[in-house]
């Protein structure tokens, strides 16, 4: 039996521990706002936060999450309203919204830790995450807005 | 095309129908001549056979439904086509129901020639048809409320779905007029809004699949999840065009999860309980292959078989004046060879389609842009008729042209068809990236003639390369030419006397596809770069000389007065800025690009774009599809290729085919020129401009041409 907390919820699974939490996430909890991408971590589609930092849950195994809580696009905010959502929203960030759950997650956590991130440290943390549709410039623009409270509101 | 403002026959008049939906509402929508049906058996007729030919249901109790009938891929079509329909209609976007249109005769998209969607067609294709349906909903709703309360239509004006008597008190909702306007002759003629009065088109409205798209609720093909589902992966042959010799299953069976493991038409199947199992069993799976065709196939091979089509005769696309003798005749003759390489789609969400076949029906969810091609799949895989499968579209996760394909689905029906049971079939990254339908790869020579001035008055381009179309629509091929492989080298806007377009077919065992911008994808980087090599042996400035050369096109002209500015301004320290000019798809789009060299490394440092896409539709949607156009270039530009080594595509993943990074993205600025000529496509234009405007730029940094992509200093 493995536990976990789950966007806040205490959750427990019996499932072969190898598991990468990516399915685990999508296979058992239904949660399919994280994206697979690659499995191999080298896309960033997957990313959810483990204990609040950024992981790729494609190259996360189950086991490595025991006793620790997981944090998805489902629950970084409960209406949609978390500032680097409002933020992606003005911006219009998103084209085909394939990656964006990894971009958004990323990104939460990194203002998280640096409320308002310089250019360096914003490309440094986003470079994990690709992009194919090209957003990576309204992503910069998304977060600085997001960081910057007295623009927010658009 | 459609006149704003002016009363005018409808472009689809006699194949209006107007029917009351159950509950008192109201459809509206297009009825095909059975052209498109012939050859279906006829169907039991349903409760409302004209119902999913509807483009707008009004109901009785308010809510407004609309039909999208493109696939949203990331190019803004549900919001810029919501924006046409809503602008004639005199509805608010947020008072739409929008959802997918099944594949039906009234969504054909015209210039495909089939329900798809690609190639910058969307906007085009509705420019006149959903604004048509719009105002003929809104005409109706004013007749019936005139009717209602006796007084002259011309008191009525419609407003956010109601519409309002002149006298300030009155006012009936479409939905409370809905069965009126059932009763009411059809309109043989309808007023379009003029340009001032519009208050949508040409704004920036929120996009509408943002808010979903920002929470991860955004449903794509591989979100799809249906009672009794089962996961499945396929392994095929690494080598191209070969089949998988013998299998052994038993460790792929072993893993937990997975339920059989069998070979199917294409490759060997691993059916599981969950998309883990399914992967891992994949992976576990050992398969041989002895291929009796293609182990040969190295990138160096296919190279010297296209190289051998430089010379020789060759099929002539285009010919004006004499270009032999122009070049004979020229002071200064020049020429040079370019390489273009097979590139991957990489769409961010893998192949993937979602299959559930019974013995009345079918149902498949995909991520697709081909609907119609997917019925027709289907149908011929299960042996149902037309009418008994429904096509799901998914939002898609990226479609560059690699979802205009039938594989994925038919790897879904086979499997639900087999098993009885929903199915959905996951191709993994390196299926993906090793079975794609590549844009192919294509040599091109170029001669010019310069006279003594140091102007061209010669131009020789032949074209060699595999055929798009002899796969993919054979009807098209005329004389041994392939408009898709030609396309933007015929249609060159620069003056020349003498030129001459020649395509060499020459076919390789690659399977080759559709890929953002097509043919311009490879012809602007020769016609672009080679126009900038005359410039430079006649000692001439690149804007300069395009301007001498589009001297009788204004358009153009205006274009590149655009980037005058940008051009003229000093160029900043260590940095080579260069020019491409592409014309494609209805609209226009000159290209400055500025480019350095640090640590050995290209890097592209700003982009400035100026597009003459005719009437805007949706400014900031355009602006997006200039960026991701860029930035789809400039991945093809700079970074990597697919390549083959025996018969093998040699890239399985963001290792080797790496994709444009955060830290790598140039600065764009893109400025819209106003029109009012009808929209052109968008989608695709920028990703042509972007490898010549490098090229060119990296020509006047480093004084050297750059002739084979990618780009490698
Ligand atoms: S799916 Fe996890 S990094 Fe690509
Ligand atoms: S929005 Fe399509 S991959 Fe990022």
């Amino acid at each position: 039996m493995i536990h976990l907390t789950l966007n806040g919820e205490p959750q427990a699974l019996a499932l072969d521990p190898a598991t990468p939490l990516l399915w685990v996430l999508r296979d058992h909890f239904g949660l399919t706002g994280t994206k697979y991408g690659c499995g191999e971590g080298a896309c960033g589609a997957c990313v959810v936060w483990l204990d609040g930092e950024p992981v790729k849950s494609c190259s996360t195994p189950l086991s490595a999450v025991e006793g620790r809580s997981v944090q998805t696009i489902e629950g970084l905010s409960p209406d949609g309203r978390h500032p680097l959502q409002l933020a992606w929203v003005l911006e219009e960030v998103p084209q085909c919204g394939y990656c964006q759950s990894g971009q958004i997650m990323t990104a939460a956590a990194l203002l998280a830790r640096h409320p308002r991130p310089s250019d360096e440290q914003i490309d440094a943390a986003m470079s994990e995450v690709l992009c194919r549709c090209g957003s990576y410039g309204r992503i910069r623009r998304a977060i600085h807005r997001a960081a910057t409270p007295e623009v927010q509101g658009g | 095309m459609a006149d704003s403002g002016s009363m005018k026959g409808l472009t689809r008049r006699d194949l209006l129908k107007i029917v009351t939906l159950s509950g008192g509402g109201l459809a509206l929508g297009w009825v095909w001549p059975a052209r498109a049906e012939t050859n279906e058996p006829a169907a039991p007729r349903s409760p409302d056979p004209f119902e999913p030919n509807a483009w707008i249901n009004i109901h009785a109790d308010g809510r407004i439904q609309v039909r999208l009938a493109r696939a949203e891929m990331g190019q803004g079509v549900m919001t810029s086509l919501a924006m046409l329909l809503a602008e004639e209609l005199e509805v608010g976007l947020d008072q739409l129901q929008i959802e997918p249109a099944p594949v039906a005769p009234a969504y054909v998209n015209y210039l495909l020639g089939e329900q798809a969607t690609g190639g910058g067609t969307s906007t085009r294709d509705a420019w006149n048809t959903l604004r048509e349906a719009g105002a003929l909903a809104r005409t109706l709703m004013i007749a019936a409320a005139a009717q209602t309360w006796g007084v002259p239509e011309s008191e009525c004006r419609a407003r956010r779905a109601q519409v309002h008597h002149a006298d300030g008190t009155r006012r009936l909702t479409y939905g409370e007029l809905a069965a009126t306007a059932t009763r009411l002759p059809a309109p043989s003629s309808v007023e379009l809004k003029a340009k001032p009065d519009w208050t949508l088109i040409g704004t920036s409205p929120r996009r509408l699949d943002t808010p979903l798209k920002v929470r991860g609720a955004a449903h794509f093909g591989l979100d799809v999840r249906l009672p009794g589902m089962l996961y499945a992966t396929i392994a095929r042959c690494p080598v191209i065009g070969a089949q998988i010799s013998g299998w052994n299953g038993q460790a792929a069976h072993a893993v937990p999860g997975v339920i059989d493991v069998f070979a199917v038409r294409y490759g060997i199947a691993v059916v599981a309980e969950t998309s883990w199992a399914a992967l891992t069993g994949h992976a576990r799976l050992e398969v041989e292959c002895r291929p009796r065709v293609n182990t040969a196939v190295t990138t160096e091979r296919l190279h010297s078989r296209l190289r051998i089509g430089l010379n020789g005769r060759a099929p002539v696309a285009l010919k004006e004046g004499d270009v032999s003798r122009a070049l004979a005749r020229a002071a200064l003759e020049i020429e040079s060879v370019y390489e273009v390489p097979f590139q991957a789609h990489a769409c961010m969400e893998p192949m993937n389609c979602t299959a559930d076949v019974r013995p009345d029906g079918c149902d498949i969810h995909v991520p697709t842009q081909s609907p119609a091609a997917t019925r027709e799949t289907a149908r011929h895989l299960t042996g149902l008729s037309a009418e008994r499968i429904r096509v799901h579209t998914t939002f898609l996760g990226g479609g560059h042209g690699r979802r205009r394909e039938q594989d994925f689905v038919q790897d879904a029906v086979e499997l639900s068809q087999r098993l009885g049971r929903p199915v959905q079939v996951i191709w993994t990254r390196a299926d993906d990236l090793q079975h794609d339908y590549y844009r192919p790869m294509t040599l091109h020579r170029l001669r010019g003639g310069l006279d003594a001035a140091g102007e061209p008055v010669a131009w020789f381009h032949r074209v060699v390369g595999p055929s798009v179309l002899a796969r993919r629509d054979p009807g098209r091929l005329r004389d041994g030419i392939d408009s898709l492989m030609t396309d933007g080298a015929v249609s060159l806007p620069y003056r020349l006397p003498h030129r001459r377009l020649e395509y060499r077919r020459a076919d390789t065992p690659v399977p080759i596809g559709l890929w953002r911008g097509d043919g311009h994808s490879h012809n602007a980087f020769a016609t672009e770069c080679f126009l900038d090599e005359l410039a430079r042996a006649g000692g001439r400035d690149p804007l300069e000389l395009r301007r001498q050369l589009l001297a009788e096109s204004p358009a153009h002209l205006a274009l590149l007065d655009r980037l005058a500015e940008y051009w003229a301004a000093p160029v900043p320290e260590g940095q080579g800025r260069g020019l491409a000019l592409v014309e494609a798809m209805g609209s226009r789009l000159a290209l400055l690009a500025e480019v350095s060299v640090e640590d050995g490394k290209i890097r592209a440092r700003r982009f400035v774009a100026v597009l003459d896409g005719g009437q805007v539709v949706n400014p900031d949607a355009v602006r997006a599809q200039i960026e991701s156009g860029i930035v789809f270039g400039l991945t093809a530009t700079l970074k990597g290729a697919i390549t083959f080594s025996d018969g093998q595509v040699e890239q399985a993943d963001f290792g080797d085919y790496p994709l444009l990074r955060f830290d790598e993205m140039p600065e764009v600025e893109s400025i819209l020129i106003d029109s009012d000529a009808p929209p052109g496509g968008v989608s695709s234009i920028a990703t042509p401009a972007v490898a010549p405007a490098v090229a060119n730029a990296l020509l006047a940094l480093l004084g050297r041409p750059f002739r084979t992509l990618p780009i490698r200093l």
